[in-house]
């Protein structure tokens, strides 16, 4: 007989908040792939470039930043100043110089445009940054633990948490309570009937890509802290997302949050009581969703054409 | 009758490749076979307008089920290996396929590419199988046939190639008759079809079929020419690399999709010979120069000067 595990309280505390603090991670990446989704109709396996880039960008701004003997709290404006100088610089560079001439192509040949991107950007960072490994773990460190249930956790993944919450809530708010918000949702409605009625669709494209890209960058960006930040990192990152997008319906915010609940906390179940099935169980839910619910939880229903 | 022809040829041509050629080149014209192969699955499939981001999973299948046999039961024969191989991997895709064939678009992309990641995921984390390291095959004799050393790959490269050239008359046959014409019809309008009385499911269902086959053979096939197989197999970047290999051949010939592999197997050799840093770039830059100007990939060059002439 092998030993055996108790599910108790004790246990499901550091699972759930693990569980949390992964899926919000998850999730600031996943709301920029299936905004942009949801509104230019591409899924971005650039995605994982971005955020690979952010990752990077994190990583010299806030390096420089500390090795500059400036106040340590400062590199977390670094991490963000980072994440918002990928999004708005490289964004729209990809959007206008590639995407934009690429609109109205079917979506899987849209899904290798992206890919090709995807492959030219890797190399970009390797001729940019090397090959080395890159380690930032001041940010991580400098907040220190607080314990929970006798079990001691970085504060850190607590900002990681509140980032996604308040990124979702200022997502969520603009899109469904401001002008600009309705006029995007006017866009992923109907596209042409939007430019009849005079939307900038362009623009919105536009802009659109930017924020998407600027989320990913976000999610590299904080994630730098916690590991080592070396050549591919983007490759995982980018079918996990994948997974936790199409489990909330692509194009759907709340469905990306769900999603992105979901993964986090089979994820962490898993790696506790059953460590070998760790990627195993993630991909397993995403089929699992989309065999009950084909287009995923949140999916907008489509009319038939003939 | 110019199908066989074209077949005759080929299979000349690859028996003097096997024969005389150094090792070296024997590999290389092994691996682009396998991938030929595979990509010969995804043509297939791609007829009916879908694009399987998962073909990974029946590569990794085929592969690690041909080398199991050696590993685990000690079948060395390399023709039982390539049955198996792709008899795992049609099993495995006439199970998924029930499902899959019910999907299209990017959903069929997407749940293709969560099978093959699970795959992955699975062999990954398996002691029993290596986990990332993968393990070694050896198959010492073929067809009951005990192999010498040094002459295996040459064997191999032969069985490789009748299997290939069969595979392709087979496909060629299969795409332009009705079944190709149905098809496309399916690509096109799948309601239509179904109200003509034709079941859209049972296509796609028996293309799902032959793909996932043919990319178990591929599988196989890379795992005798490699005598190693590993995770890698079934990553998504590598189901990426066959729809790569797909897109930059085009999918109007049979043929395509072998040219496309043996040019892609050349870049990567000089590729990684004179530039390692910039593969994965040029690769991306190739990619989307095809997209913006040959659409239909490198094979419309050829047709565009044999309709000129």
């Amino acid at each position: 007989m092998g030993c055996r595990r108790f599910i108790s309280m004790t246990s499901i505390l550091p699972v759930a908040f693990d569980g949390i603090a992964y899926a919000s991670w998850l999730f600031l990446i996943s709301a920029g792939l299936t905004l942009i989704y949801g509104v230019m109709r591409i899924l971005n396996v650039a995605h994982g470039s971005l955020y690979a880039l952010g990752a990077y960008a994190a990583c010299s701004l806030a390096g420089a930043w500390l090795t500059a003997g400036l106040p340590a709290a400062g590199s977390f404006a670094m991490l963000l100043l980072a994440a918002i100088l990928v999004g708005c610089v490289v964004g729209p560079l990809l959007e206008r110089g590639l995407l934009q001439w690429m609109y109205g192509k079917d979506e899987v040949v849209l899904v290798l445009i992206t890919y090709a991107v995807f492959l030219i950007m890797e190399d970009v960072i390797k001729l940019v940054w090397g090959v080395d490994s890159l380690l930032l773990p001041e940010p991580y460190a400098l907040p220190g633990n607080f314990s929970l249930g006798g079990l001691a956790y970085p504060v850190y993944n607590l900002l990681l948490i509140a980032m996604a919450l308040v990124t979702g809530l200022a997502l969520a708010w603009v899109l469904y309570r401001t002008r600009q918000g309705k006029l995007l949702l006017a866009v992923i409605h109907d596209r042409e009937m939007s430019m009849a009625m005079g939307i900038n669709v362009s623009r919105v494209y536009l802009a659109t890509f930017a924020v998407g890209a600027t989320l990913a960058a976000l999610g590299g960006a904080f994630t730098a802290p916690t590991l080592a930040v070396t050549p591919g990192i983007g490759v995982e990152v980018i079918v996990l997302a994948f997974a936790v997008v199409v489990i909330g319906g692509l194009g759907s915010l709340g469905g990306a949050a769900l999603g992105a609940l979901m993964v986090g906390l089979v994820r962490s179940a898993t790696v506790r009581y059953w460590p070998e099935a760790e990627l195993f169980s993630i991909y397993a839910v995403m089929a699992i969703v989309l065999i009950v619910r084909p287009k995923g939880l949140f999916a907008a229903q489509e009319a038939r054409k003939i | 009758m110019k199908a066989a022809v074209a077949a005759a040829i080929a299979l000349a041509s690859l028996t003097g490749l096997a024969l005389g050629a150094p090792q070296w080149l024997v590999f290389m014209a092994m691996l682009v076979l396998a991938k030929g192969v595979v990509v010969l699955g995804l043509l297939v499939l791609m007829r009916t307008g879908l694009v399987s981001f998962g073909q990974g999973l029946y590569f990794g299948i085929g592969a690690y089920a041909a080398a199991l046999l050696s590993h685990h039961w000690h079948i060395n024969d390399a023709a039982v290996m390539l049955v198996a191989g792709a008899a795992a991997a049609a099993l495995t895709a006439a199970l998924l396929g029930l499902l899959l064939a019910g999907y299209r678009d990017i959903f069929f992309a997407m749940l293709s590419l969560a099978f093959s990641m699970i795959l992955y995921g699975l062999l990954v984390k398996s002691a029993a199988l290596g986990s990332t390291d993968g393990f070694n095959l050896h198959a010492r004799t073929f067809v009951g046939v005990a192999l010498t050393a040094g002459s295996e790959r040459r064997v191999f490269l032969m069985a490789g190639s009748i299997c290939a050239v069969v595979a392709a008359l087979l496909v060629h046959r299969l795409l332009g008759g009705n079944w190709g014409r149905l098809s496309t019809a399916v690509r096109d309008n799948e309601l239509r079809v179904s109200y003509l009385g034709a079941s859209p499911y049972r296509v796609v269902y028996a293309n799902y079929l032959i793909a996932g086959a043919l990319a178990g053979l591929g599988g196989a096939l890379a795992a005798l020419a490699v005598g190693h197989v590993d995770p890698e197999t079934a990553y998504w970047t590598t189901s990426g690399e066959f729809v790569f290999i797909a897109i930059l051949g085009g999918t109007q010939s049979i043929l395509a999709p072998f040219m496309a592999a043996a040019i892609f197997e050349a870049l990567r050799t000089i590729a990684s010979q004179y530039a390692p840093n910039v593969w994965q770039m040029s690769l991306g830059l190739a990619m989307l120069a095809i997209i913006m100007f040959l659409p239909a990939g490198l094979w419309s060059l050829a047709e565009r000067r044999r309709r000129s002439a």
